[in-house]
């Protein structure tokens, strides 16, 4: 009797942490949505709404790479390049075929997770079977080649279908009805616009489902203990590559739904150094490692507020970067200097100390 | 027949012949010791039975099956499970994790299974929650299930590794100086949970230790190895009182 109890205590406690952080995501949505109504919200603000959902998704997922897999990706924006592309595409093309927005979106989230996960396996396969750090270099390549690609791609559609060439629109040898896709540098344009704060909510609740019921499963204790300690992992039969390909395709899988989100908020979408390259990869790393390697709660939370940091400066103009940084170094104080870590662990131990007494 | 046949196993580094010829037997239920001077090859022969190196010559038979040059991951599916010299703990995950890391091929649901919650999931983690706790309760961890394993004091460190290798179900369990670091009192401990493993798991177990009174206390068989090679083996106590290992341990 005794003993399924503390079983059942046990399951309760990942419960209630996983409980906080769907709470979290839902009150945050609420008082959001009523500030909103009550016009307390302004354009500027309304406007960081669906990319605070694309960030918050995409610390999600590179969390999962590198505080649970324990691999570091820098290049974790190709990912969402590829999904946002891709999305773009099928949207596009099939704005006639399918006219219901939102079972089109649906799709198109679907295609965006489908083709990044993709890439993932297509990049994993042969570097996640090597041992040490090869998947930062290989991934920060990745990023960059895909970036790069996809602006000098031309996509048309006509009667007779897609046409592609990577020379120019003329090359594409259209009827001359056929309209231009992706316009090599110039990228997407008319996208629908079907990125809603709502659904970007949604999307961050499903994303945050996967990844704790993940890590909280017997894949996920599996891709832990290769974390930990690969060589230990062998020893009791696991089979790494397996489980290091799976975690890191599922990663790319959600910065792909990201990358959705992101080409469903813009009405012309180019891949450039700004939203995709390097910077863009190493800012998601920097939520990730704020908010805390393996923490996914305080990923999310890093995302937030560091997106909504230098809008919220903006009265501040010269100042803004210079608190900015400042801000940055106390958030890494406090999560990582080992003297805070102990007392904030010994204030939560007498706290709970004393509600056992009670 | 016997649990474990190895037969002119070797491997050299190089120009080291680090084993040469190494040929053992050992019967299902033995409970056998691995002994010899610092460097003389006995982590080397766990590191080849258990497929982290691959031998040069030789073959090595678990309960009739050939497993030689086999994947690590295949070999503990085979049957051999292992400890290591420099404890090799999943620091980050609690001690039951570890031991339900353990379990991971004797139960199973698929990933889809586990992120979607399905009754499938909640049936079999708590059958592995009860199969991890019973294991714990063998080497009284049970009331530190929770705690991480990194958490743990030394030696309860060295026996969550055993239960962790117990929980992959092996036929054979290789211990590499599990006495390693403990005080008396603990080593006293360690030999009686080692005999109820023996006994409980119907397990044979081959084991590497420099704490005589271990290798005597417990061990039937020993093999004595120096540069690489066997030098005597046999009943423990007529090994132990063999002139050539005293003079390999005490030098001439």
């Amino acid at each position: 009797m005794e003993k399924s109890m503390k079983i059942n205590f046990r399951l309760n406690k990942t419960l209630k942490s996983n409980i906080i952080t769907y709470g979290i995501v839902i009150a945050a949505y609420i008082i959001v949505q009523l500030l909103v109504n009550a016009g307390q919200v302004s354009n500027l603000m309304k406007g960081l709404l669906v990319p605070i959902c694309i960030y918050t998704i995409m610390a999600i997922s590179l969390n999962l790479t590198v505080g649970i897999l324990g691999e570091l990706s820098l290049g974790h924006a190709g990912f969402m390049c590829v999904g946002a592309f891709s999305s773009a595409l099928f949207s596009i093309s099939m704005l006639d075929a399918i006219p219901n927005a939102g079972i089109r979106f649906f799709f198109a989230i679907l295609i965006g997770a489908f083709f990044a996960a993709l890439a993932g396996i297509v990049v994993g396969i042969p570097v996640l079977r090597l041992r040490g750090d090869y998947l930062a270099i290989v991934t920060l390549a990745f990023g960059e080649i895909i970036k790069n690609v996809i602006s000098v791609v031309y996509i048309g559609k006509d009667a007779s279908g897609l046409h592609f060439s990577t020379k120019n629109a003329m090359a594409l040898n259209m009827a001359k009805e056929g309209t231009v896709i992706i316009n090599g540098a110039q990228g997407i344009t008319g996208t629908p616009k079907n990125s809603t704060f709502t659904i970007g909510v949604i999307l961050i609740l499903i994303t945050l489902v996967i990844v704790l019921n993940l890590i909280h499963s017997r894949s996920g204790r599996a891709i832990m203990s290769v974390r930990d300690n690969r060589i230990a992992a062998e020893s009791i039969g696991i089979n790494i590559t397996k489980y290091k390909l799976m975690a890191f395709t599922i990663s790319a899988a959600l910065a792909g739904v990201a990358g959705v989100l992101y080409s469903h908020n813009l009405s012309a979408l180019t891949a450039t150094q700004k939203n995709f390259g390097y910077n863009q990869s190493i800012m998601i790393l920097v939520f990730v490692v704020l908010g805390g390697i393996g923490n996914i709660r305080g990923s999310m939370i890093a995302a937030v507020l560091l997106t909504l940091l230098p809008e919220l400066l903006r009265g501040l103009n010269t100042y803004r970067m210079l608190i900015y940084a400042i801000i940055l170094i106390v958030m890494m104080i406090f999560n990582w200097s080992p003297k805070l870590i102990d007392l904030r662990k010994r204030y939560f131990h007498k706290n709970r100390a004393e509600k056992e007494r009670a | 027949m016997a649990l474990l046949e190895i037969d002119n196993l070797g491997i050299s580094f190089g120009g080291l012949r680090a084993v040469d010829n190494f040929s053992i037997t050992i019967e299902k239920g033995q409970l056998y010791g691995l002994i010899g001077p610092n460097g003389a090859g006995k982590t080397t022969i766990f590191n080849l039975l258990t497929g982290v190196y691959k031998p040069n010559t030789g073959t090595i038979l678990l309960d009739g099956e050939n497993i030689t040059g086999k994947k690590t991951v295949d070999i503990n599916r085979a049957g051999i499970a292992r400890t290591f010299q420099n404890i090799r703990l999943f620091k980050e995950l609690t001690v039951l994790d570890n031991v339900k890391t353990g379990l991971h091929n004797a139960y199973s649901y698929g990933t889809v299974t586990g992120i979607l919650r399905l009754p499938k999931y909640f049936k079999v983690e708590k059958e592995m929650d009860e199969r991890a706790i019973e294991l714990l309760k063998v080497f009284g961890l049970d009331e530190e299930k929770d705690i991480l394993a990194s958490n743990l004091p030394y030696g309860k460190q060295r026996k969550l590794e055993i239960a962790r290798a117990l929980a992959t179900g092996p036929k054979l369990l290789l211990l590499d100086e599990p006495a390693a670091g403990m005080n008396p009192n603990e080593t006293t401990e360690l030999m009686d949970t080692i005999r109820f493993v023996r006994d409980n798991f119907d397990m044979t177990i081959l084991l590497i230790e420099h704490d005589m009174k271990l290798v005597s206390g417990i061990c039937e068989r020993l093999t004595v190895l120096n540069f690489g090679q066997v030098l005597t083996q046999g009943k423990t106590a007529d090994v132990l009182n063999d002139p050539e290992v005293i003079k390999a341990y005490l030098g001439e």
